[in-house]
């Protein structure tokens, strides 16, 4: 399939310190990706130069051949593109509803003077993202819970709304930060089974930061591994569990020598 | 820990209050209030503030006690509020004694015979002693207050309030109920004097109050589950009611109540104007914004120039012609100082703005624009608005003749105050339901995730600094008609500060608490002409106590509860949950 996002040899520094460095990134579409790597390795600057977060110092990011390294935020959101964060980023003291509304802004059309006035225009489109905001919390399996605070939900129920927040910008391709951080391995197993709805039934193309192994292994389809800033390996689940780069940038110099068959076994415990 | 002794507790407690009345004494505040009666020939306020004090500190003192012990020990209670008080009667008599024979004139002005011998309550000798006297004496009943029981205590704290609140405006009672007629006059004169409340009104208040609230206390849990249980178009009547009679009274007021009330109330309507305006940058999107006053300026100025028979006047066109423009071009510099620095976050907002506000300030008095707004002389001439026809431009320095209604006295103004006031209450209102009120809050509560959802950031929070300006504009232009006049010098700081004080005061994003907030912090010192001396003081004095105790604000709009009382939101999700 047609790659949906293709980053090549993008750098981020942070005045002498290289965060990312020189990485060719590709997402085939409709694919659940994963970014894999130990703490520090640049994954969540990674997705923040892809969301325009951070200007990246050198390459070029092309999201459906559209370069999109130069461009606000708002912009690269208003081409399809969306994102969590790995501590959850709701807008605490407003309700989930309203939360999942301002995820709608970018539809949303109306101007000042029409909103002050009244007009049915601006009731209609009111009244059409109400019901769509009704919808999507439902989808995450908060129905009901439209007038709570965001900060009184529970966990789990956060991270639900933060995701449903992201998908009302109706986006193509969905960057998760962490989801299953802080989540039983039940929990997380829902999440699993959620992150496939979300690609099967909407159609969404997933991109993932997770240290879970159990949920990286068992959802992507391609996983790329960073360390220092730079991508040390790239494949398929069963690849990347057998690299012997990925072993030792997780485990420590010395695990590759220790014997494949041994090392094998302790990445796979750590993993779970 | 070992626990602290209940005497050493409320003597410290007693001596920090002598260290207010002390305070209190020599900026001079109980003697300029000397000339204020509390109740007619008994106390008056100035008198009224040590004691104050000392009750304060006999109450904290036996409180403290109770919480030392666990539990009231009446008697233990009674000696710690005895201490508290001597103690502030002995700190004060000993500013007196040092007071009496050192000169303390050369620093503390205040520090005059007329204070001291205010303070020994007239008397030549052994006034001092009467001093500590009547601090313990008051100490020891501020000490048993504590220990009433809450029925009886709440009702009579509220009425002591009360008193001191129609002391404060027994004036403004005074000349209002004057005004209405031979009985109502009749009935003024019995309750007030001519500086403060009667005997008799004193007395009729206070058990009023006591009754009141002993009435309230026992069966306002019924009358509010009876308004709870209404059918909804009875709670309508009833709010529709309320409303009414609000309006009622605001509107009828300025009519009754002489021209000088009438100014004060013209004012505060400007002040609720411009806070409604402020209130979209700083309340909905959380822009700290203070040099609101430059955009006041530029509407009054524009209007000025527009309208004004004086030798600046530019153009001669009418008031309602004007005000559009000034509305428009207030907006236009908005946008022009905004785009710059909208991109800087927080404090450096406040900052940047800051500056703006003096460099309007400056340039319109500045003899380099001296040519085109008339300097430091300012502009004069201001045409008055007229409702009819307004006789074409004569001749400079004349009035032109209003074939109408001419909008001139301060009451006019008022109701073109209060006519604004409302629609930018509405447009406010209709903003902060829709998608642009729901973008301003999620910027105000996290920019970088507001922009990752799409919030183009410079346009939106441009939106709300312009709108913003376009109101403030629309506040200088009213100003200018009523003063008739607009002088640089007049665009002060201050404004601003007022108008972003007034908002978190009120309650920041509440639209109501605007008004609360406007006519406590405008309107009091303009009616409590003895506290204007102080009104700084009490202003930052205001200000801190708010901060601490109700940092939502007086009137809190429902976000603004939900923020700061995480506990009980937390509670209430509980309950649903």
């Amino acid at each position: 399939m047609a790659p949906i996002l293709v980053a090549k040899k993008v750098t981020k520094r942070f005045g002498g310190l290289v965060a990312v460095n020189s990485v060719d990134f590709e997402i085939p579409e409709k694919s659940i990706v994963s970014i894999i790597g130990p703490n520090g390795a640049g994954k969540t600057t990674f997705f923040n130069c892809i969301t325009g977060f951070g200007k990246i110092d050198e390459g070029s990011i092309s999201f459906e051949g559209t370069d999109i390294h130069r461009m606000r935020p708002d912009q690269i959101t208003r081409l399809g593109i969306s994102r969590t964060y790995q501590n959850i980023r709701l807008f605490a003291d407003m309700t989930a509803l309203e939360n999942i509304l301002v995820g709608q802004h970018v539809f949303l059309h109306a101007p000042w003077y029409s909103a002050v006035l009244g007009t049915p225009n601006v009731r209609n489109e009111e009244k059409n993202a109400l019901a769509e905001a009704q919808r999507l919390l439902n989808f995450v399996d908060l129905k009901g819970k439209g007038d709570m605070l965001a900060r009184n939900l529970p966990y789990g129920a956060q991270r639900r709304l933060e995701i449903a927040r992201a998908l009302a910008t109706k986006p193509k391709l969905l960057l998760l930060d962490e989801p299953s951080a802080g989540m039983n391995p039940r929990e997380s197993e829902d999440l699993t089974a959620f992150i496939r709805r979300l690609r099967d039934e909407l159609g969404i193309t997933i991109l993932l930061i997770e240290h879970h192994m159990r949920v990286v292994m068992g959802i992507s389809e391609h996983i790329t591994v960073l360390d220092y800033g730079e991508k040390i390996a790239e494949g398929t689940p069963v690849q990347i569990q057998t690299n012997p780069r990925v072993i030792e940038a997780y485990l420590g110099r010395g695990a590759a020598t220790e014997g494949m068959e041994n090392a094998h076994e302790r990445f796979n415990k750590k993993a779970g | 820990m070992k626990k602290e002794n209940f005497i050493w507790a409320a003597a410290k407690i007693g001596l920090l209050g002598g260290v207010i009345s002390i305070f209190l004494t020599l900026i001079g505040m109980v003697e300029v209030f000397d000339k204020r009666d509390v109740v007619e020939k008994i106390i008056t306020l100035g008198m009224f503030l040590p004691v104050a004090v000392s009750f304060t500190a006999g109450f904290l003192a036996s409180k403290r006690t109770s919480d030392l012990f666990g539990e009231n020990k009446i008697l233990f209670n009674l000696l710690s509020g005895l201490i508290a008080g001597l103690f502030t009667g002995l700190l004060l008599m000993f500013l007196v004694m040092f007071g009496t024979s050192v000169n303390l004139r050369a620093v503390f002005l205040n520090a005059s015979p007329t204070l001291f011998k205010l303070l020994t309550f007239g008397k030549e000798s052994g006034g001092e002693t009467l001093l500590v006297l009547y601090g313990a004496v008051i100490g020891l009943i501020g000490g048993g207050f504590h220990l009433l029981p809450t029925m009886i205590r709440r009702p009579l704290t509220r009425a002591i309030f009360f008193l001191i609140f129609m002391a404060l405006f027994s004036g403004l009672f005074r000349v209002v109920m004057i005004n209405q007629g031979e009985s109502a006059s009749k009935l003024a004169k019995y309750l007030f004097g001519q500086t403060g409340m009667t005997l008799n009104g004193a007395l009729i208040f206070f058990f009023g109050v006591v009754l009141v609230s002993v009435l309230w206390d026992s069966q306002g849990q019924k009358v509010q589950t009876r308004v709870a249980t209404m059918p909804k178009s009875g709670q309508l009547t009833l709010r529709v009611l309320v409303i009414l009679l609000i309006a009622y009274i605001a509107l009828g007021l300025p009519l009754v109540s002489g021209p000088f009330i009438a100014q004060v109330i013209v004012i505060i309507s400007l002040y609720i104007l411009m806070g409604l305006g402020l209130n979209i940058t700083l309340g909905f999107a959380g822009l700290l914004d203070l040099g609101f006053v430059a955009f006041y300026a530029i509407g009054a100025y524009t209007v000025g120039l527009l309208t004004s028979y004086g030798p600046f006047g530019l153009q001669h066109v009418s008031f309602w012609i004007a005000v559009p423009i000034a509305v428009l071009v207030a907006m236009m510099f908005g946008a022009i100082l905004g785009l710059p620095v909208l991109g800087v976050r927080g404090d450096y907002l406040a900052i940047a703005t800051l500056g703006f506000g003096e460099i309007v300030r400056l340039l319109a008095g500045s003899d380099f624009l001296a040519k085109f707004f008339g300097g430091p002389q300012g502009v004069i001439g201001i045409q008055k608005p007229c409702l009819g026809i307004l006789e074409a431009f004569v001749k400079t320095d004349v009035p032109r003749v209003c074939g109408g209604i001419e909008l001139a006295k301060p009451q006019d103004i008022y109701y073109l105050a209060v006519v604004s006031a409302i629609l930018i209450a509405f447009i406010a209102w209709r903003l902060r339901e829709s998608r642009l009120g729901r973008a301003w809050m999620a910027i105000r509560e996290d920019e970088d995730v507001a922009e990752a959802l799409g919030i183009n950031l410079v346009q939106t929070k441009l939106l709300a600094y312009m709108l913003g300006a376009a109101f403030a504009g629309l506040g200088g232009a009213i100003f200018t008609v009523l003063v008739g006049s607009i002088f640089a010098s007049s665009m002060q700081l201050i404004v601003s500060i007022n108008v972003v004080a007034l908002i978190i005061v009120g309650g920041m994003g509440s639209i109501p608490g605007v008004i609360v907030g406007a006519i406590t912090l405008i309107g009091l010192p303009e009616l409590l002409r003895e506290v204007s001396e102080f009104r700084f003081l009490l202003y930052g004095t205001t200000l801190i106590i708010m901060m601490l105790a109700k940092p939502e604000g007086l009137w809190p709009s429902q976000s603004a509860k939900r923020e700061l009382h995480h506990a009980d939101a937390d509670n209430v999700a509980a309950e649903t949950a």
